[in-house]
């Protein structure tokens, strides 16, 4: 078996792969997409936890997370879209109006 | 019988109650109905107990009516002691109340406060019974109090009327129409100076025998005998202090003349049947300590003859109708307490019942007469004081029944056989006799010519006084236009004075009924034997006052308002003492009042203005105040406290405006960058914490 | 050790992590989503290798079918597949974002590095991951949370309209003004 510590740098990697994606890109949706693979990245060590111990709690987080991530979705898109319509763009540059 | 004895209570206090919450919206009918009613159904009560204790053996009763202060060994509840001696003095305040009750219903006709004026009256009853009927000193407390309270209130009950009295015009500056509230007021200081006195014999005799029930403390005295003398003599003097004060005894008695300023139902009712007998009750029931303690008995004695002579001679010179009465009163309370402080208990009592016959039908008949009086001014619209007996005069047929009322009481008062007062004052006086020629103390007979003086003077003013209202020509209009009073008013006279003239028969020489109702209370309570002697004596001394009061006043009648009195070329100067009533009122405003309001004056300027205001207030507590201000606001906020805001603002301003402001890019990416950073920080934290 | 499991991992691994950078990398959005897809469907297969099939499907009907499609959707409509002449305003920020990625990987590999041996992973029992045993423990010990995401899932729902609705009020605003 594959110990559980490759699927744990698996899993970092990922996770460095999107916080990088939120921080350089500026298109709004590919944003959102790092953040999903964020949000997949946890998932991977949550099920590779519950494989060690044996215990199926890791696995009902995956879910949870999944649900947050779907309801996390489809409200982030929502406002792109009612953005996109004020300011015809998805460019989060654009977006700095709380400049202080 | 013994289970109707709270009813005594009951009966007034609904009176008081009803005419407190109807009165305003009855009339006056209903209003004196409800105000006798309660006095009489009291005094139904009354006759009952006395009934249902001859039956039984007169035994004294008690009747718990509730628990009151029960601290420690302190037991002071709220008990009736229903024995003969409570009872005889229930039978008084309730009877002649009830009288007195009915009289006013008819004299306070039309006045504006009628119906306060019977909730006065009922509150007073209550008073006098709890006075009377309560089984320990304090409830004999609460009671005196309260009688001194409404004391105060029917004295002062027309405060907005009135001439300031001399005393106020020399003490105070002179307030018009104030000096009935202003002898109210010096009625109800002068009483607290001996309320003072009992209460503190109340405090000495909790502190000594732990007990305020009168049986408890008889049988401590008793038990202790003589060894308590010492005891006995500090309480008895300091009840003393209190008797003073309430029965008008030397020095205290000063309040009672302007006490007349109230309503003439209240002199009768208060300052002349009940109230002020309260001492002589309070003497009679605390006889156990008096008979421990020789030398207050004689002190008592003395003040009480003391007080009899000075008063019956003051009388002498006064020509205010009801003053005289006043006088009179002091005088005989003094024969009363010189009874109680020669032993001569039930002499006392018996005095006290037949003056209140006689002396509440004496002031009720002045203010029948005041009434027609002021009936003949209003009717002629002329201006008299219509007490003034030098504007009366041949009042004789116009007011038939008053006059022969009002010789009745003054014979009775003289002591003209075989009138009350006959009876009990020679009984008086054959103590005095006994305790002084037979027993062999000089004070007795020094009690006894004093009280032989006062007899005759007693004797003079009244022949005087009937002669000068009654006899001779009117002298004014209002006097010539004087008519009878309303038959209201007239019937408690006349059963007054049936009274009066029957009241001698409670302790007639040989029967000696009062006397042995009595003994059952105290040991000490009994008769002193007849004298025939004394009784001579007396009669020839009453006589001899009448036999000269006719000559000097019938003989010689005064002619006009404005004259000399028919004594005033015989006694000169003296008369002038007489009038002014041996100057006591004078003596006590230089010498307590003056000094005292100086001294008031002196330290409100002296102390409280010049030292503590001027003195203190300014230089100390204000200049050190403006000078921890001056330094606060100067040194301390202007320097420091402001220069650290204003750097502190401006520090904030720089760094927030000038470098802060960049941080805030409005970005979103620049934030998340600011995450990472923190995540990265926090993990390199731990991770170089562990490693 | 056997090769063929560490095989299998190390492909998956790479695909997985070239999927991803390329998602990141791609300039056009369409790229980056299915990029996505195909990540979302290696992690998958992981998952079915680690002994979670039910989690495994999940992720590709979740994933890799709805929350991607609706991500294609979005671009299709807004037509945002690429930015119109992006104008890079903060350069600044490129690379020192790559700095703090590169230490965050290297702190967690410092982690893992200094872990304790890899703990032996249990046996497999026969039930282990499957559907069966993953309801039980759902409708059980979790019952409250899992009720509680439906009242989220309705709130996103909710909000979403709210969001995207066309306000009608608008419209009727210049009615009052056109009386006079």
């Amino acid at each position: 078996m594959i110990p559980v510590n490759y699927y744990l740098a698996l899993s970092a990697v990922l996770f460095c792969i999107g916080a990088l994606g939120v921080l350089v890109r500026r298109n709004a949706l590919v944003i959102f997409m790092s953040i999903e693979l964020m949000l997949n990245a946890a998932n991977v060590a949550f099920v590779a936890f519950s494989r060690q111990f044996g215990h199926l709690d890791g696995q009902i987080m995956v879910l949870f997370v999944l649900t947050v991530a779907a309801a996390e979705v489809a409200v982030g898109l929502a406002m792109i879209v009612a953005i996109f319509r004020v300011r015809a763009s998805i460019n989060v540059d654009e977006l700095n109006q709380l400049r202080g | 019988m013994f289970d109707l004895a709270p009813l005594v209570l009951a009966f007034p206090i609904a009176g008081v109650l009803l005419n407190l919450l109807f009165g305003r919206y009855l009339n006056e009918r209903w209003i004196s109905i409800i105000g006798v009613a309660a006095v009489a159904g009291a005094f139904v009560v009354a006759i009952l107990q006395a009934l249902a204790l001859a039956a039984s053996g007169q035994h004294a009763h008690l009747a718990l009516l509730a628990n009151w202060i029960e601290v420690g060994q302190l037991q002071a509840p709220w008990q009736l002691r229903i024995d003969t001696l409570s009872v005889t003095m229930m039978l008084l305040v309730t009877g002649v109340g009830m009288l007195i009750h009915i009289y006013a219903s008819g004299y306070m006709h039309g006045d504006a406060r009628f119906a306060r004026f019977f909730i006065y009256l009922n509150l007073f009853i209550t008073a006098m019974l709890v006075l009377v009927g309560g089984d320990n000193y304090l409830m004999l407390f609460v009671g005196w109090e309260g009688v001194g309270l409404c004391s105060f209130l029917l004295i002062g009950f027309w405060y907005d009327a009135g001439e300031p009295s001399a005393s106020a015009r020399v003490g105070g500056e002179p307030q018009a129409g104030a000096g009935n509230a202003r002898a109210g007021r010096k009625a109800f200081v002068v009483n607290r100076i001996g309320d003072f006195g009992l209460l503190l014999a109340i405090f000495i005799l909790f502190w000594q025998v732990g007990s305020l029930q009168f049986d408890a403390v008889a049988e401590y005295f008793a038990a202790q005998g003589a060894a308590v003398g010492g005891l006995a003599t500090v309480i008895t003097l300091l009840l003393l202090v209190g008797v003073c004060g309430k029965s008008a005894q030397i020095p205290l008695f000063i309040w009672l003349p302007d006490a007349m300023a109230g309503p003439t139902p209240v002199s009768a009712l208060i300052h002349a049947a009940t109230m002020v007998t309260a001492g002589i009750y309070l003497v009679a029931r605390s006889a156990v300590m008096f008979e421990l303690a020789p030398v207050s008995q004689m002190v008592v004695a003395l003040v009480g003859a003391t007080t009899a002579f000075m008063a019956g001679t003051i009388a002498l010179a006064q020509y205010d109708i009801k003053r005289v009465l006043a006088y009179s009163t002091i005088s005989q309370l003094g024969f009363m307490v010189a009874a109680v402080g020669l032993g001569g208990y039930v002499a006392g009592m018996f005095h006290l019942l037949t003056h209140a016959f006689f002396k509440a039908l004496l002031f009720l008949s002045a203010g029948s007469v005041i009434h027609g009086v002021e009936h003949g001014a209003h009717a002629t619209h002329a201006h008299v004081d219509a007490q003034d007996m030098r504007v009366m005069g041949g009042l004789r047929n116009k007011m038939p029944v008053t006059f022969w009322v009002y010789l009745i009481g003054s014979l009775a008062l003289a002591g003209v056989f075989p009138l009350a007062g006959f009876w009990s004052k020679d009984e008086i006086l054959a103590d005095a006799w006994h305790v002084g020629m037979v027993e062999g103390h000089w004070h007795g007979v020094l009690v006894y010519a004093l009280l032989a003086l006062a007899a005759f003077s007693t004797a003079l003013y009244m022949t005087r006084q009937i002669i000068l209202v009654f006899f001779g020509a009117a002298r004014s209009e209002a006097a010539a236009h004087a008519h009878e009073s309303p038959p209201l008013m007239t019937a408690p006279l006349v059963i007054l004075a049936l009274l009066s003239v029957l009241g001698g028969l409670l302790n007639l020489p040989g029967w000696h009924a009062l006397g042995t109702w009595l003994e059952h209370t105290h040991e000490y309570f009994h008769t002193g034997a007849f004298n025939p002697l004394v009784a001579g004596i007396s009669t020839a001394v009453a006589l001899a006052g009448i036999a000269l009061g006719y000559r000097v006043y019938y003989l010689a009648p005064r002619t006009t308002a404005d004259a000399a009195d028919q004594l005033q070329p015989a006694l000169g100067s003296m008369f002038g003492f007489l009038r002014g009533k041996w100057f006591v009122d004078e003596l006590y405003d230089a010498v307590i009042v003056r000094p005292f309001e100086r001294g008031a004056r002196s330290l409100a300027f002296a102390l409280d203005w010049d030292l503590w205001h001027d003195g203190f207030h300014d230089s100390v507590l204000a200049a050190g105040f403006r000078t921890l201000a001056a330094f606060l606001s100067g040194p301390v906020d202007k320097t420091v406290i402001d220069r650290l805001f204003d750097g502190l603002a401006g520090a904030v301003r720089v760094l927030g405006s000038r470098n802060l402001q960049r941080v805030q890019t409005g970005y979103v990416r620049n934030y998340a960058l600011g995450v990472v950073l923190g995540v990265v920080a926090v993990m390199g934290y731990f991770v170089s914490r562990s490693a | 050790m056997t090769a063929a499991p560490f095989i299998t991992f190390a492909v998956l691994a790479a695909v997985a992590v070239a999927s991803g950078l390329a998602m990141m990398l791609s300039q056009n959005s369409v790229y980056s989503a299915l990029f996505l897809v195909i990540n979302f469907t290696v992690v998958a297969v992981l998952f079915l290798v680690l002994g979670a099939p039910f989690i495994a499907m999940l992720q590709i009907t979740v994933y890799a079918g709805a929350i991607m499609v609706l991500f294609i959707f979005v671009i299709m409509l807004l037509g945002g597949e690429r930015l119109p002449a992006p104008q890079q305003r903060l350069r600044w920020q490129q690379s020192l974002a790559v700095v703090l990625v590169l230490a965050l990987l290297a702190l967690a590999g410092y982690v893992f590095a200094q872990g304790a041996a890899p703990a032996a992973v249990l046996a497999d029992p026969q039930q282990y991951g499957s559907p069966a045993a993953l309801g039980m423990l759902l409708f059980t010990k979790y019952l409250f949370p899992f009720e509680f995401t439906s009242l989220l899932l309705l709130v996103a729902m909710i909000g979403v309209v709210v969001l995207t609705a066309v306000e009608e009020r608008r419209r009727r605003l210049p009615r009052a003004s056109r009386r006079t």
